[in-house]
């Protein structure tokens, strides 16, 4: 069996969902969050890359690079928050992120 | 020769940027709160110095190959002008209204207008994109900006909350959005809109319209279009109210102006493919706000679902995918700016003697007797917001009905009337409880010189005066939505 294209994009959405599920079904701590949002991210460079290949065109790798970076960023900026977060509540679980209704 | 014409192009860019890393710089140094309020005002200064330069590309009307820039990944036309206008003159209102509420926390600090520059940096670049990746990068610079102005009170657990919330939510739309913009990239081999929108042209592949939903989606989280709406009422309540203004009024005008370029000139000619999808998001957001406002007592969080309510009927005139339609979406953009402003404005001037602010819908009973001007002005507002006719807000949503009947969408403006009457009940109230309940009198702290010349001048526009400017406004608005149009 070849692999395709399909397969990667397949791999991509399963790991797509994955990290949609953890930010809704995480009841543990933020943390967790913040690695589902990397692993969304990544979801999404790999189906930049494999279609970049099939396409035979590199603008998805470049796409990809822009992606990393700016991903290197957001993680930095949400830690930084979690930071914040954490001096003022003394706890980072999700079930305490409550003060507001909502 | 090509990069002078590409540099002078995104000029006000170029100025937003030198000028934001220079003021970094010396917010470094200057920590006090005189430094601070110098570079608020540097940054006003720049933002004006910007207003300046986009103008003309208004003026003119701009369009097409010569608005072009850095190989056409931006496009410096009139229809990014006149949202990049909007923006800045947004971010210069919560700019000025910062100083007096941050100084009562003890927290004014310069890197308050450094963000907000950078933020206003990141929805220029949005507004111009024509690129997939320009659009990605624009958006992020702005939100990364965002989420921290959100936890700006860092002694405030209910900002931090709000920065998190934010964050968290935000980072999720960007994933959703990132991924639809990959499959758009599969399956259509480009990511510039031109491109897109050619091989787009007669079938849409499933994996194409994948692309289209996940990108509109990522959209509707970001200008808080129900069913994305969840966080807006808690990050408006919990971000401190300066920056309340500031998400309510800039980052939406971006947003609402990137979603119409994607939807208009990337998607054009697979209009049929979104045409309900945003029609049914309008009518959900008019209905969703108007409802969820119902029960607040909280003011910012009555203010949150107004938005979410607003963002639906500017939606009406995007669902209706004619020129007509993105230039009464413009229009209702620019009386939303002033009226949301004005909102927040007097929600800042309701303070106890000791200064404290008050957010609750209880203390203003009775305010026109104690503090008539401040219950004017808010009352104008509230007329506005409402819709009333005669007051400027009403002008908005008649033009994006008309719109819409012209589009031949009867059905879709006739419900959004309906809905806008339920939405009426919240804003009248206000107005019961400022002009017709027993006065508490616990507002009676001292404002700020500069909130009652914002909040006077906010409410002058949005009152029946504000028609002086409908023939200049027409027209400009023609101007500008023509651009994503195809020549007649």
């Amino acid at each position: 069996m070849t692999i395709g294209i399909e397969h990667y994009v397949i791999v991509s959405s399963i790991l797509f969902v994955l990290g949609v599920l953890g930010i809704f079904l995480n009841r543990k701590n933020v943390i967790v969050i913040l690695m589902a949002i990397e692993l969304i991210l990544l979801a999404v460079n790999i189906n930049l890359v494999a279609f970049s290949a099939f396409l035979h065109d590199l603008t998805g790798q470049i796409f990809a690079m822009f992606v990393l970076t700016v991903a290197a960023g957001e993680a930095a900026i949400g830690l930084a928050i979690l930071v914040t977060y954490f001096r003022d509540r003394g706890t980072i679980a999700v079930d305490d992120v409550n003060r507001m209704k909502g | 020769m090509d990069w002078i014409h590409s540099l002078r192009i995104g000029a006000a860019e170029e100025l937003l940027s030198t000028v934001g890393i220079a003021l970094l710089v010396a917010s470094a140094w200057g920590q006090g709160k005189r430094d601070a309020r110098a570079i608020t005002w540097l940054a006003v200064l720049t933002l004006i110095g910007a207003a300046a330069i986009t103008a003309p590309t208004l003026w003119h009307g701009v369009r097409g190959p010569e608005a072009l820039a850095f190989n056409g990944l931006l496009s410096g036309d009139a229809f990014a002008a006149f949202a990049k206008l909007l923006i800045y003159i947004a971010a210069a209102a919560s700019l000025l209204v910062a100083p007096a509420f941050f100084e009562k926390y003890r927290a004014m600090r310069s890197e308050y207008p450094v963000l907000v520059l950078f933020a206003v940096l990141g929805m220029g670049i949005m507004v111009s994109a024509t690129n997939l990746l320009t659009l990605y990068v624009g958006l992020e610079l702005n939100s990364l900006s965002a989420y921290v102005l959100a936890a700006f009170l860092k002694t405030d657990e209910r900002s931090a909350e709000a920065g998190l919330k934010y964050f968290v939510l935000g980072a999720l739309a960007s994933g959703i959005l990132l991924f639809g913009m990959s499959l758009t990239y599969g399956f259509t081999g480009t990511i510039g809109f031109a491109g897109i929108s050619a091989a787009l042209s007669g079938h849409i592949s499933m994996g194409a319209l994948f692309g289209l939903t996940f990108v509109l989606s990522g959209l509707a989280f970001k200008i808080s279009a129900v069913p994305f709406h969840m966080w807006t009422p808690d990050v408006y309540e919990g971000a401190p109210t300066p920056v309340t203004t500031f998400f309510a009024s800039a980052p939406k005008v971006a947003a609402l102006t990137l979603t119409m370029r994607v939807a208009i000139e990337a998607f054009g000619t697979q209009a049929a493919a979104w045409q309900q999808i945003v029609s049914f998001v309008a009518l959900a957001s008019i209905l969703v706000g108007a409802l969820g406002a119902i029960g607040q007592s909280n003011l910012k969080r009555l203010l949150a679902y107004s938005s979410i309510n607003n963002v639906g009927f500017m939606l009406v005139g995007l669902a209706s995918a004619t020129p007509q339609g993105a230039a009464a979406m413009l229009v209702y953009l620019t009386i939303y700016v002033p009226m949301t402003i004005g909102g927040f404005v007097a929600i800042l001037m309701l303070k106890d003697e000791n200064g404290n602010q008050l957010e609750n819908m209880a203390y203003i009973a009775g305010l026109s007797r104690t503090r008539p001007m401040l219950a004017l002005g808010l009352g104008s507002i509230m007329f506005s917001m409402a819709g009333i006719p005669f007051f400027f807000g009403f002008w908005g949503k008649f033009v994006v009905f008309q719109s819409a009947v012209n589009a031949g969408m009867v059905w879709l403006a006739a419900a959004a009337a309906v809905a806008s009457v339920i939405g009426a009940y919240y804003y009248l109230k206000v107005l019961k409880v400022m002009y017709f309940d027993e006065p508490v009198n616990r507002v009676t702290g001292r404002s700020d010189m500069l909130h009652e010349w914002l909040l006077a001048s906010c409410a002058v526009f949005v009152s029946p005066l504000g028609y002086l400017v409908t023939k200049g406004l027409t027209a400009l608005t023609m101007t500008a939505a023509g651009v994503l149009f195809p020549p007649v």
